[in-house]
């Protein structure tokens, strides 16, 4: 096949790749017009469980998107050649997936047209406030960073900005995770765990996202990565999984030791129903012991890196949506000591089943993290190009 | 007589016709006023009360709630309150509840009572610092409000709210009362009736409680020593539901 030939069926593919995602952003926006036109009645939320399947979506793309940003991170502020390599990729991925977080974020509000207010009305004492600053904060140097790190002429800034990089990224996730820590009154997030824990699943979630992303690109350029390279990173991955599951063992055995606790993690761990299975399956298992499994046991090697990354994707959501729908449907402790009932919930374990539309808006802001990444990718040259870092390191 | 005639013709047509002056000068002293009233009526609502009757942090509004007196099958407080706010009688977990009766069981003596429970109206309401916009504000006396014009439906004061006082309104409203502004897609919860304090009035759960003859709730100025509420409050052991959290809140108890 001609040169030439073999160019028009890569272009052919490109288009049918971001058609497919035109196509699902469509669907969200199917599903946000749902919920914009009816209300939230359309939603598997309530009044007890106010936060659903939108925030599930919307916080992993967020805390995945600080990260990936990991990535560059090890190879600018701590000067590995093989990550600096992959910093552009990492930075596109970045901003894709926060684009698709915050989409969901925002269009998920009961009124979205009043985003502005947003700015036009700060609260110094919130830190849903602060986040808007982070978050924009985020885009503006993340564009910065992936200047710095392809144009020759701004090379010298490139370390600058790295570290700048991944001061606000550490302040981005911690911020994400005092969303939570600052509910006093929640038993699920009261902890001052949280913020680090956030960050260390971050950088678990953001790899397993980078590698996905790596592989379909050596793939699509009919491209083999090199094996050294690709064994630090899936060694990294594991690390990174373990740190992750070392926290969330921290933060539900320090809950356990708190009597007024106790009831909340058995819930949670044990007779929530829908929750411990996920925790338990989806998370510890599926989401943390096959891939370790898959990464490190003797004989595997490189071969199954990419399954173990989308499995650590399917546990982050599970963790997530035991975390946020898990930690709401436990009920308030408005009167310690006593049994309680009313008709607003109050006592009783809040019910949820996720909608359609809430479905739909979440795949949506997924599919606005894949095409900016579909197109980043293309229109700007982020392929990791490491035979010269392989030749470097051979003529050392 | 001719000249009579001429006389009284030419006298009649240099007479202006003062009917028509007259009332084009009053239909237009009319017209301005119709024109300017709404106006000055809009100007003199939007700067509320007269100087020195405005909203003072010198008052500071709450309720003491009787327990003992709370009779358990009693649901007047709610039905007053939905009633006065234009709340439907709520029948799914999606519809709002600004007030509720909630049933007490004590672990320990197995007591059984019943009380009702709203916005707690706290001195440091964690709505208020965790509303992203402002919208969630307290009043200089003490009453916790959402604006409805900045409130952009983020649900984080209904995360942050202790008490589960704070409801979403998940649907299309109708039937709406014009000085109770709600609207799809934001937050709401107890304003103390606040529409009704502002004319001088009780809140709405507490005339419906004296009317069914409970008494149970006795609204009032906590910050006013000679107010029935401050000396209910010196005189018998009241308590502030979650009083770990420190939040002062304007509702107290007695009896639980």
């Amino acid at each position: 096949m001609s040169s030439a030939s073999l160019s028009r069926n890569e272009s052919r593919n490109f288009y049918i790749l971001a058609a497919l995602g035109v196509f699902v952003v469509f669907l969200g926006y199917l599903g946000m017009h749902q919920m914009e036109e009816h209300g939230h009645i359309v939603s598997g939320m309530n009044n007890q469980i106010v936060w659903g399947l939108p925030h599930v979506f919307a916080i992993f793309m967020i805390v995945a998107a600080s990260g990936v940003l990991n990535v560059g991170s090890i190879g600018t502020v701590f000067g590995q050649a093989p990550y600096k390599i992959r910093t552009p990729l990492a930075a596109v991925i970045a901003v894709g997936l926060l684009s698709g977080g915050l989409a969901v974020l925002m269009l998920d509000l009961g009124r979205p047209d009043r985003i502005i207010v947003a700015a036009t009305h700060f609260n110094p004492t919130s830190v849903f406030a602060w986040n808007i600053f982070l978050y924009s904060g985020f885009f503006g140097l993340a564009i910065v960073y992936l200047w710095t790190s392809m144009e020759k002429r701004m090379y010298v800034w490139s370390k600058p900005a790295g570290f700048a990089m991944f001061a606000w990224r550490v302040i981005l996730t911690s911020g994400t995770g005092l969303i939570f820590a600052f509910l006093v009154v929640r038993q699920a997030y009261a902890s001052a765990l949280l913020p680090p824990m956030f960050i260390v699943l971050s950088f678990a979630w953001g790899m397993a996202v980078f590698l996905l992303v790596q592989a379909a690109m050596f793939a699509w350029n009919c491209k083999t990565i090199d094996p050294a390279i690709l064994r630090r990173m899936k060694n990294l991955l594991g690390l990174f999984v373990i740190s992750s599951l070392y926290l969330v063992a921290a933060y539900h055995m320090t809950n356990l030791y708190f009597a007024k606790q106790t009831g909340f993690e058995l819930f949670i761990l044990r007779d929530g129903g829908i929750y411990p299975q996920l925790f338990w399956g989806g998370y510890v298992i599926l989401g943390s012991l096959v891939p370790l499994a898959l990464l490190y046991l003797p004989g595997v090697g490189n071969k199954s890196v990419v399954a173990a990354s989308a499995l650590v994707i399917v546990g982050s959501f599970a963790l997530l949506y035991v975390f946020i729908i898990g930690g709401q449907a436990y009920p308030l402790s408005i009167f310690p000591g006593h049994e309680v009932s009313s008709s607003f919930g109050d006592g009783a374990i809040g019910k949820y089943v996720p909608s359609l539309p809430e479905l739909l808006l979440g795949s949506g802001g997924l599919a606005i993290a894949y095409l900016i990444t579909l197109i980043g990718t293309r229109v700007l040259n982020t392929m990791p190009q490491d035979v010269t870092v392989v030749a470097a390191k051979n003529d050392a | 007589m001719s000249d009579i005639q001429h006389d009284t013709k030419t006298s009649i047509k240099m007479q202006p016709n003062l009917d028509r002056r007259d009332f084009l000068s009053k239909s237009s002293i009319g017209l301005a006023g119709l024109t300017i009233a709404p106006g000055l009526m809009l100007f003199d609502m939007a700067h509320g009360k007269a100087p020195g009757d405005e909203v003072s942090n010198k008052v500071r509004w709450g309720m003491l709630i009787d327990n003992n007196q709370c009779e358990s099958g009693c649901n007047d407080c709610v039905t007053a309150c939905n009633t006065e706010n234009g709340l439907a009688t709520p029948t799914k977990p999606t519809d709002a509840q600004w007030i509720r009766k909630v049933q007490l069981k004590d672990n320990l003596t197995h007591k059984v009572s019943s009380l009702p429970m709203m916005c707690q109206h706290c001195e440091h309401p964690p709505c208020v610092d965790v509303c992203p916009t402002q919208a969630s504000f307290k009043r200089a006396d003490g009453i916790v409000l959402v604006d409805k014009h900045i409130c952009i439906g983020c649900r984080y004061c209904v995360m942050a709210c202790p008490y589960q006082a704070r409801s979403f309104v998940h649907e299309v409203l109708t039937d709406q009362k014009t000085e109770v502004p709600r609207g799809k897609g934001t937050v709401e919860s107890c304003t103390l009736c606040v529409h009704r304090i502002d004319k001088g009035e009780t809140t709405a759960c507490a005339e419906a409680c004296s009317k069914a003859g409970h008494n149970a709730i006795l609204f009032g100025d906590l910050n006013d020593p000679e107010s029935a509420i401050s000396k209910r409050i010196r005189s018998v052991t009241s308590t502030q539901i979650r009083s770990d959290l420190g939040l002062n809140t304007g509702v107290r108890y007695e009896g639980i």
